[in-house]
C-alpha cells in the first residue's frame, strides 16, 4: 500500500473508519506520544511559565492529549473534520479549528508561545487541486509565512514529517527559510530504518536558544529500538519533565492514575455531564484491554 | 470549543483582507460555561497579547474588578461558544461555528 498522502486528500482519507481506527491503534497511540514529548523537548520552552501553543495538524487529538497532560493551554487546527469530531469525544481541552493550513492561518501576530506538528507536513507536499495557487510551494509558503507571524519573538515550530526524499526536505527547509524561520531539521536514529525520525526546528528570532549562537538541538543516535538506548532516552525525557514540572511548582495527576480519573469526573459533572460513572473501589483499576 | 482567548487572537484570514479584518463579530451564539483549572502564572503571560477592546466587545461580563485575575480566567478560559458564526468587519467573510469548531475553509477565490 502506498503512503496515506498519496492516496486521497486528507478529509477523504481521515473519513469516519479511518479516523476511529487511527486513533484506537495502540501501536500508533505510543509513536504519536512519543514524538510528542520529543517535540516538546525540542520546543525548549521557558520552565515555568505556562506557554500557549498550536497544534497544526492535530488530527483526533492524540498529540494534544500530551499537552493537556503537560498543562498546555493549546489550539489545534485539522482539515478533517471526522478526525476533529474523533477528538472532541475524546475531550481534549485544547479550542479545535476546522482549517487547511495551506491555505494559511489568520491568527494575530505573536499569538502563540510556540508550534508543534506531528506526522502532517508530508500532506502538504502533495497538491490536491491543478489551481495555481494550490501548487505545494504556494501552499508551503502560504502556511509558513502566516505561521511565522502567529507565533511570537523568540519562539519556536517543531514539526515531525516523513518526507520521502531529501529534495523534499530540502524544498521546504528553502521554503521556511523564505518566511522568515531559522533553524533546520534534526533527525533522530538517523541509522535505523524504523526508528528514523525527521524534526524540523525552525526558530523564530534566536528561538530562545541557550547559547548566543542559533544552535540546532542534538539528535538521538543509535537504531531507537535497543532497549537500553531507548530506556535512558525515555527515562531522560521523564526526568526532564519532572523537573520541569518542579519548577514550575504545580502538582501534575498522572494521568489515567486513579486520582487523575476523580479529577477528571469531577470536572465533567460540574461542567454537567449527567453520565459521568460514579466513582467505586475499582475506578483507576486497570483493565484488559479488549479490542 | 472556541474559546474567548482564541476569539481574541483570530483575524480574518481572506485573500486581500488585511485592514479592519479583526475582532470577527460573533452572530447566533450559543453560548457555554465549563470550568477550567484556574492558573494565574499562565494568565499573566497572556495579559500583554490581550486585545481588550475585543475582548470588551466580545465578553458581555461586566468586570468587577475584585479579582481580576478570576474574572479573565472566566471570561478568556471558560467562556465557549458552540453554536453560531463569526463575520469579518472588513470583507464579510462568514466562518461558521458548530458544534464548538469554527470552520476557517476559504473558497478558492478567497485563498491569498
Ligand atoms: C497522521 S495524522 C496526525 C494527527 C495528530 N497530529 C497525531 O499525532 O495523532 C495527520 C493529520 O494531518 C491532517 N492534515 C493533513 N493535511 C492537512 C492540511 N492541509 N491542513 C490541516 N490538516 C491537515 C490530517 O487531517 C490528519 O488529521
Ligand atoms: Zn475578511
Amino acid at each position: 500500500m502506498s503512503r496515506p498522502e498519496l492516496q486521497a486528500p486528507p478529509e477523504i482519507y481521515y473519513g469516519d473508519a479511518e479516523a476511529s481506527k487511527y486513533t484506537n491503534n495502540t501501536r500508533i497511540q505510543q509513536i504519536q506520544a512519543d514524538m510528542t514529548y520529543r517535540a516538546l523537548e525540542l520546543l525548549n520552552l521557558p520552565p515555568g511559565e505556562p506557554a500557549f501553543l498550536l497544534d497544526i495538524g492535530c488530527g483526533s487529538g492524540l498529540s494534544g492529549e500530551i499537552l493537556d497532560e503537560e498543562g498546555y493551554v493549546w489550539v489545534g487546527v485539522d482539515v478533517a473534520p471526522s478526525m476533529l469530531e474523533v477528538a472532541l469525544e475524546r475531550e481534549v481541552e485544547g479550542d479545535l479549528f476546522l482549517q487547511d493550513i495551506g491555505q494559511g492561518f489568520g491568527f494575530r501576530p505573536g499569538s502563540f508561545d510556540g508550534a508543534i506538528s506531528i506526522s502532517v507536513l508530508q500532506w502538504l507536499l502533495n497538491a490536491e487541486t491543478s489551481h495555481p495557487t494550490s501548487s505545494p510551494p504556494h501552499r508551503l509558503a502560504r502556511f509558513f509565512t502566516t505561521l511565522h507571524s502567529a507565533l511570537r519573538n523568540p519562539s519556536r515550530a517543531v514539526l515531525q514529517f516523513y518526507p520521502t526524499s531529501d529534495d523534499q526536505v530540502q524544498l521546504i527547509t528553502s521554503i521556511a527559510q523564505k518566511a522568515g524561520f531559522g533553524g533546520g531539521v534534526v533527525v533522530d536514529y538517523p541509522n535505523s530504518k524504523k526508528a528514523r525520525k525527521v524534526f524540523l526546528c525552525l526558530f523564530v528570532g534566536d528561538g530562545r536558544a541557550a547559547s548566543a549562537a542559533q544552535q540546532l538541538p542534538a539528535a538521538l543516535d543509535g537504531d531507537g529500538g535497543a532497549e537500553g538506548k531507548d530506556a535512558k532516552a525515555t527515562f531522560e525525557k521523564r526526568r526532564q519533565r519532572e523537573s520541569r514540572r518542579e519548577k514550575s511548582g504545580k502538582q501534575k495527576v498522572a494521568k489515567g492514575g486513579k486520582d487523575w480519573i476523580l479529577r477528571k469526573k469531577e470536572l465533567y459533572r460540574r461542567r454537567g455531564k449527567d453520565d459521568v460513572p460514579r466513582d467505586s473501589k475499582f475506578t483507576g483499576r486497570k483493565r484488559r484491554a479488549f479490542f | 470549543m472556541v474559546r474567548l482567548i482564541t476569539h481574541n487572537l483570530l483575524a480574518c484570514h481572506a485573500k486581500g483582507c488585511t485592514t479592519n479584518n479583526y475582532p470577527l463579530k460573533f452572530s447566533n451564539v450559543k453560548l457555554a460555561l465549563r470550568e477550567a483549572d484556574f492558573n494565574p502564572d499562565f494568565l499573566r503571560g497572556f495579559l500583554p497579547r490581550i486585545e481588550w477592546d475585543a475582548l470588551v466587545q466580545a465578553s458581555r461580563e461586566r468586570c468587577s474588578t475584585t479579582d481580576l485575575l478570576k474574572q479573565l480566567h472566566h471570561v478568556l478560559l471558560e467562556t465557549h461558544i458552540d453554536e453560531g458564526s463569526m463575520t469579518c468587519p472588513n470583507c464579510g467573510h462568514v466562518y461558521p461555528i458548530s458544534n464548538g469548531i469554527p470552520n476557517m475553509l476559504l473558497a478558492e477565490h478567497e485563498i491569498g
